[in-house]
């Protein structure tokens, strides 16, 4: 019977054999040089001499071995390496703690927002004896995940206050709020970003001046905050009135109703969605590399792109960063499901 | 509407006023203090810089009206072709990861997972550096088909030339006749179609999904076979569900042919990019940029809007 079934699922029609086979001939035609390639070849040292002489008949891991500082730090300065570290593994552990479900209940939020909050002075320095170390140098996985961290800490709030204010009595106040979401929801993130690189500075007075980074912040956090007030907008919408009449029956303020009967249903009915626009822009801070912030898709291009030796390793290299950001997401989908929220 | 609220939106119209004024103001005289003249005047000057490819050919003493023109049709003739490459490839994926068949599913599962979790960015330099690294140079180009060639400069298909219909053939420096896709334009077209088509997959899976189980069972009560009840029974319905996901996947394509600037595919986005660096008007080229976009999302959201209104009016009652 089991066979049977085992049979069927496998050559149950002309159509599904045909699958079956075309999909063995792949497997059989290409997982051989592909493990040949990857490990039975596969040079592990970082020794030049010896992946060049490979001539790309295996894979030259070593490559991550030689650049992995670069690649994984950006310029950070190498003496101070440490707080680099430290900032990403603040970050990445808050994720792993809520993913994994250590951290649950009311520490979540706190250990969300506080992570990015603690690394930017780990990183900057100037305070407690730390060297300061400008924002250009900051770069690789700790700016990914500040980044990524830092956007959805900033941009959550706002995306409340403006699904709530879309929701206002006062019609000028809902119409400049949709035409705000409207406006960041149409336009490329890349169209953002120079925003924020080439008319922010023209913005402030004379004077203020922030550097690069603080400028892409404000214009990933405005430009994600647009989409999560269209997610929180969605939740705020589907909520059922009896919820209200039953806050109400029992004597709750406005706030009261808000804080402890609207918010914390709506918050987990879109968590999915919020994972998913954590995701998003976890993927989406790869392109603060075009307006020249190094974090890790930059710090790859630049650890091998001025190095003649090492170049022709580049695919090595990228398979180990793409292991990273596949990681990356991997852990954010398992925050949504983890049901940390608190009530 | 009382007189407190009417008060309410006077104040708040009053500050995004303000705020707006006092932006214009500084914007104003910082141009003035680094001698930047503003207007869209620029645009029927000469451009001063040729596009790496085109549609339609620019030179540096055409307009840059003209080249803003020449970038924007580089970015739908990327992106129009890579939406229907990613509905096509997506819809297959989509269907592969409902599959009965343990291998099937397998593997349109691990290309769902592995293009999704992985940077658009990423995956375009992977692709561009395959296209002009890994393979052969012109004068050694890979036959993939009768006239069909593959090398470092590009794929040469068979297309009308100058001397009518030509087929490509080996020539002295590379490959002769017929047209070139450049490697900037296949990363863009390959990138662009995979990574939206693993979106698309997972979106029509979920619309397959979500449909209640009784409307397979009563089709499979019915007498029909498991695939006749997907493609008679269930597949129509998922489909009206997953349209409107599915077009705003399509429009993320066309936001994300914006990546062109990062591999040097000459599309709108590169062309303000460049134009900007030569006459410094940040601002107008930014402004067109963000207009155009608008325009075309806005637009993408009426055509979607109405093709679900059909989609209700075909509904049987």
């Amino acid at each position: 019977m089991r066979l049977d079934a085992l049979r069927r699922r496998f050559f149950g029609d002309i159509v599904n054999t045909g699958l079956t086979l075309l999909v063995l001939a792949a497997l059989v035609l290409w997982l051989p040089p592909l493990v040949r390639w990857a490990l039975l070849n596969a040079r592990f040292a970082p020794d030049i001499a010896a992946c060049e002489a490979l001539d790309h008949r295996g894979a030259c891991w070593g490559v991550v071995a030689e650049k992995a500082r670069f690649i994984l730090l950006g310029r950070y300065p190498a003496n101070d390496a440490w707080r680099s570290i430290l900032a990403a593994g603040l970050i990445a552990g808050s994720w792993l703690g809520v993913a994994t479900g250590v951290l649950r209940g009311r520490f979540v939020i706190p250990a969300l927002a506080l992570a990015p909050l603690v690394a930017i002075p780990l990183l900057g320095g100037g305070v407690g004896g730390l060297e300061s170390v400008p924002t250009e140098l900051w770069g690789g996985l700790p700016l990914t995940l500040l980044l990524t961290a830092a956007g959805m800490a900033g941009s959550l709030p706002l995306g409340i206050a403006v699904a709530y204010g879309r929701r206002s009595s006062l019609p000028v106040l809902r119409g400049l709020l949709t035409a705000y979401v409207e406006l960041a929801r149409g336009i490329p993130l890349i169209a953002a970003l120079f925003v924020a690189s080439f008319l922010l500075p023209l913005f402030f007075p004379d004077g203020v001046a922030l550097d690069m980074l603080w400028r892409v912040l404000i214009a990933i956090v405005l430009f994600a905050a647009a989409y999560l007030s269209e997610i929180i907008r969605g939740g705020l919408q589907a909520l059922r009135t009896e919820q209200l009449d039953a806050a109400a029956a029992l004597g709750f303020s406005d706030w009261q109703t808000q804080r402890w009967v609207v918010l914390p249903q709506v918050l987990r009915a879109v968590a999915p969605s919020l994972a998913n626009s954590a995701i998003a822009l976890f993927k989406d801070t790869s392109l603060v590399t075009i307006v020249s912030l190094y974090e890790l898709t930059g710090s790859l291009g630049l650890a091998l792109s001025g190095d003649a030796q090492w170049r022709p390793f580049y695919l090595e290299a990228w398979i180990f960063i793409a292991a990273i950001y596949w990681a990356g997401c991997v852990v954010l989908a398992r925050i949504s499901r983890a049901k940390p929220l608190p009530p | 509407m009382g007189a407190s609220s009417r008060v309410a939106q006077a104040l708040i119209l009053a500050a995004v006023v303000g705020l707006f004024v006092l932006l214009a103001v500084t914007t104003a005289g910082h141009l003035e203090q680094r001698g930047i003249r503003s207007g869209f005047d620029f645009l029927l000057e000469p451009a001063g810089f040729t596009l790496g490819e085109s549609v339609l050919p620019v030179d540096a003493a055409d307009s840059t009206l003209l080249a803003f023109v020449a970038g924007l049709l580089n970015t739908l003739r990327a992106a129009l072709p890579g939406a229907a490459l990613a509905l096509g490839i997506g819809i297959l994926a989509g269907f592969g990861r409902l599959a009965d068949n343990p291998l099937v599913r397998g593997l349109a599962s691990a290309y769902v997972n592995a293009f999704r979790n992985i940077p658009l960015l990423l995956q375009l330099l992977a692709w561009y550096f395959i296209l002009t690294d890994l393979l052969p140079a012109a004068d050694a180009a890979m036959r993939l088909a009768p006239g069909v060639f593959l090398s470092k400069s590009g794929l040469s298909v068979p297309w009308w030339g100058e001397t009518g219909f030509e087929i490509p053939e080996p020539g002295g420096f590379g490959i002769d006749g017929g047209a070139r896709l450049t490697p900037e334009y296949l990363t863009m077209l390959i990138g662009l179609a995979l990574y939206s088509a693993a979106y698309i997959a997972e979106t029509l899976r979920a619309a397959v999904l979500a449909l209640p189980p009784g409307q397979r069972l009563a089709a499979l009560a019915l007498g029909m076979t498991p695939r006749r009840a997907f493609i008679d029974v269930l597949l129509p319905q998922a489909w009206r569900a997953a349209l409107p996901p599915v077009t705003s996947q399509l429009l993320n394509l066309f936001k994300n042919a914006s990546l062109a600037v990062a591999i040097g595919y000459p599309d709108l986005v590169s062309v303000a990019g460049t134009s900007l660096n030569q006459t410094g008007r940040a601002i107008e080229c930014l402004v067109i940029v963000i207009a155009v976009y608008l325009l075309l999302s806005l637009g993408a959201a009426a055509i979607s809007h109405r093709l679900e209104q059909r989609n209700l009016k075909g509904r049987p009652a």
